[in-house]
């Protein structure tokens, strides 16, 4: 656990960058730090492997104050990934890769094993591994920068906006990775962004910080989406919040009915469409198993009568939910009474009330 | 006069390798031993100076002031300052071309090390370089492009430069213009011009040969 102790950063000219900051990083989980740029991420991200020293305060890791490690070794058991992946251009992919192990003073017959294993986690095509950085696409680049974050195997990641200078389709597939990783690996990451989607997407923990290096809020996403602590992080949460908080709740709940005769399916039992007079109408499909409440409503809009199919993993049949289900588990996740966010679901940060 | 040729290839033959201190051969040795100590001396202080000047940045003013006034002096006048201390030997020659390429390495090397990109020296210290290891294994292989240019201009200068000291008895092939010139002779001239652009071709040449095998990794980038 990394824990934040009343600690500011004053810079030297006077710019203070963070403010009283206090909250505690969970072991084993992805605590994202977002807010607008300026607010003070980097600088909170950088005082813990101590590539800034906090003005007051303390920060510690596991109960130890990591002003009482020395720096360099600090850092070899924190994997760092920054935006411009910052691989080293003089050397090949794999040495790379094999950085801290070096440093570490493996053997390099083992840093570079090491480092294969690591291309190949990170979803990397061996075959790069003779390459210098230059010869590898942005995306590619990114990817190295994490396995060389993990190449020490360290308990701590931190990542500063890794995925920001990457393309949206590039970026999506980034933090799909990320997620897949983190359900086998389990380190304590502390991610920054200013981008809320990201946040809310990879965060099992999400800390809004506004301009000044103050946390306005730290939850987990949904009950960010729904609990908006006040106009400053409602505002930064922007549009569809209702929407998007469905993407938090399970479609497991969703009560299936049996598929009624007008789904037409073929042999193995695959949906084709609603029968219709002018025949076959569309449809839409969730899996119930994997996929999100938001997922299921979805499949309910894209149907030409309002039901939504339940399909397993196969893509069979196996029920199907019209908006009624739906409903039912919507009230039963309605934002609590006094949850303090009563603006309508289009809300845009202009039209805020008060929750009477 | 008028019917001297351009080239005597049987004066050539004769004064190719006479055993003597006037011999080509010996003028040619002579002047590359001249060239490129001060390129091998100015490198040696270019790199701790310019290192220095990284680290303290008020050093770096006051140093390429100084450099860039000493490279604005004629070369002869600098001859001149030294014969009065260390009279009609080499040094008198080698030291002012010192001073000529440290001029041109010193800021080399500091633009070297500033092309470092800052992510990189960002993610070096982040993964626990300390600061003597991350400039030998990473800043410094880093700035090898950038420094390699820098050595090329001093060397390729420094080659034609040594022939200014002929004017003290120590110009290398330098020494070939004067003779053509006072026998109003064109030979020696020739030879003297051909073998020091020879010399500059080939010794660039070299060096830009040590730059692709030393960095393979900007090759394509510097194409691109
Ligand atoms: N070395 C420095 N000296 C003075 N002020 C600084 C320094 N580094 C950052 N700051 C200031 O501190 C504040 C916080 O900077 P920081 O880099 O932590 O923000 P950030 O949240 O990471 O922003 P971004 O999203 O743009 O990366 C800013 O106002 C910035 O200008
Ligand atoms: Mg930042």
């Amino acid at each position: 656990m990394i824990t934040f102790e009343d600690v500011t950063k004053r810079y030297r000219d006077g710019t203070v960058a963070v403010a009283d900051l206090s909250l505690e990083v969970p072991t084993g989980a992805i605590t994202v730090f977002v807010g607008p740029s300026g607010c003070g991420k980097t600088t909170s991200l950088r005082m813990i492997n101590r590539m800034i020293d906090a003005t007051s305060g303390r920060i510690t890791l596991d109960g130890q104050d990591v002003r009482e490690i020395d720096p360099p070794t600090l850092r070899r058991g924190i994997g760092y990934v920054i935006q411009q992946a910052g691989l080293f251009p003089h050397r090949k992919i794999v040495d790379n890769v094999a950085t801290v192990p070096y440093l570490l003073g493996w053997s390099k017959r083992k840093a570079r094993a090491r480092a294969m294993d690591l291309l190949e986690l990170v979803g990397l095509d061996p075959g790069l591994a003779g390459r210098y950085p230059f010869q590898l696409s942005g995306g590619q680049q990114q990817r190295v920068g994490v396995a060389r974050a993990l190449a020490a195997d360290p308990p701590v990641l931190l990542m500063d906006e890794p995925f920001s200078a990457v393309d949206p389709i590039v970026r999506a597939s980034l933090q799909d990775e990320l997620l897949r990783l983190q359900s086998e690996l389990r380190k304590t990451i502390v991610f920054v962004t200013h981008d809320i989607d990201e946040a809310v997407k990879l965060g099992d923990t999400v800390a809004v910080m506004r301009v000044g290096g103050r946390l306005a809020q730290m939850a987990g996403p949904a009950t960010l989406l729904t609990e908006p602590a006040d106009d400053f992080v409602r505002e930064f949460l922007g549009r569809d919040r209702g929407i998007r908080r469905l993407s938090f709740i399970s479609a497991k709940e969703v009560r299936l009915r049996p598929a009624p005769s007008d789904l037409a399916t073929d042999e193995d039992g695959r949906p084709l469409g609603w029968r219709t007079a002018n025949g076959l109408a569309a449809y839409g499909t969730f899996t119930p198993e994997t996929d999100s409440l938001r997922a299921a409503l979805d499949a309910a809009l894209l149907s030409a009568n309002g039901t939504a199919v339940a399909v397993d993993e196969e893509g069979r049949v196996r029920g199907v939910a019209g908006r009624d289900a739906i409903d039912e588990l919507l009230a039963e996740y309605a934002p609590p009474a006094s949850g303090g966010s009563g603006e309508g679901s289009s809300g845009d940060g202009s039209s805020e009330e008060a929750p009477a | 006069m008028t019917d001297e040729p351009l080239v005597r290839w049987d004066w050539i033959a004769r004064n190719w390798a006479n055993g003597g201190p006037t011999a080509i051969s010996a003028l040619l040795e002579n002047h590359v031993v001249m060239a490129f100590l001060p390129v091998l001396f100015g490198l040696v202080v270019a790199l701790p100076l310019g290192l220095a000047c990284v680290r303290w940045r008020w050093l770096y003013q006051p140093t390429a002031a100084l450099m860039n006034v000493t490279y604005s002096l004629p070369s002869l006048v600098l001859f001149s300052i030294f014969l009065s201390i260390t009279g009609l030997t080499r040094s008198t020659v080698v030291i002012p071309l010192t001073f000529f390429a440290l001029a041109v390495l010193i800021p080399a090397v500091v633009d070297g090390l500033a092309s470092v990109p800052d992510a990189v020296r960002q993610s070096a210290v982040a993964m626990g370089f300390r600061p003597a290891r991350r400039l030998l294994r990473v800043e410094l292989p880093v700035a090898v492009p950038v420094v390699l240019a820098g050595l090329r201009v001093a060397t390729v200068s420094s080659i034609s430069l040594v022939s200014v000291g002929a004017l003290i008895g120590q110009g290398g092939l330098g020494n070939l213009f004067i003779d053509g010139w006072q026998r109003q002779f064109y030979t020696p001239i020739t030879v003297g011009i051909v073998l020091i652009v020879l010399l500059a071709v080939l010794a660039d040449g070299l060096l830009v040969l040590a730059q692709r095998l030393l960095t393979p990794w900007s090759r394509a980038r510097r194409t691109a």
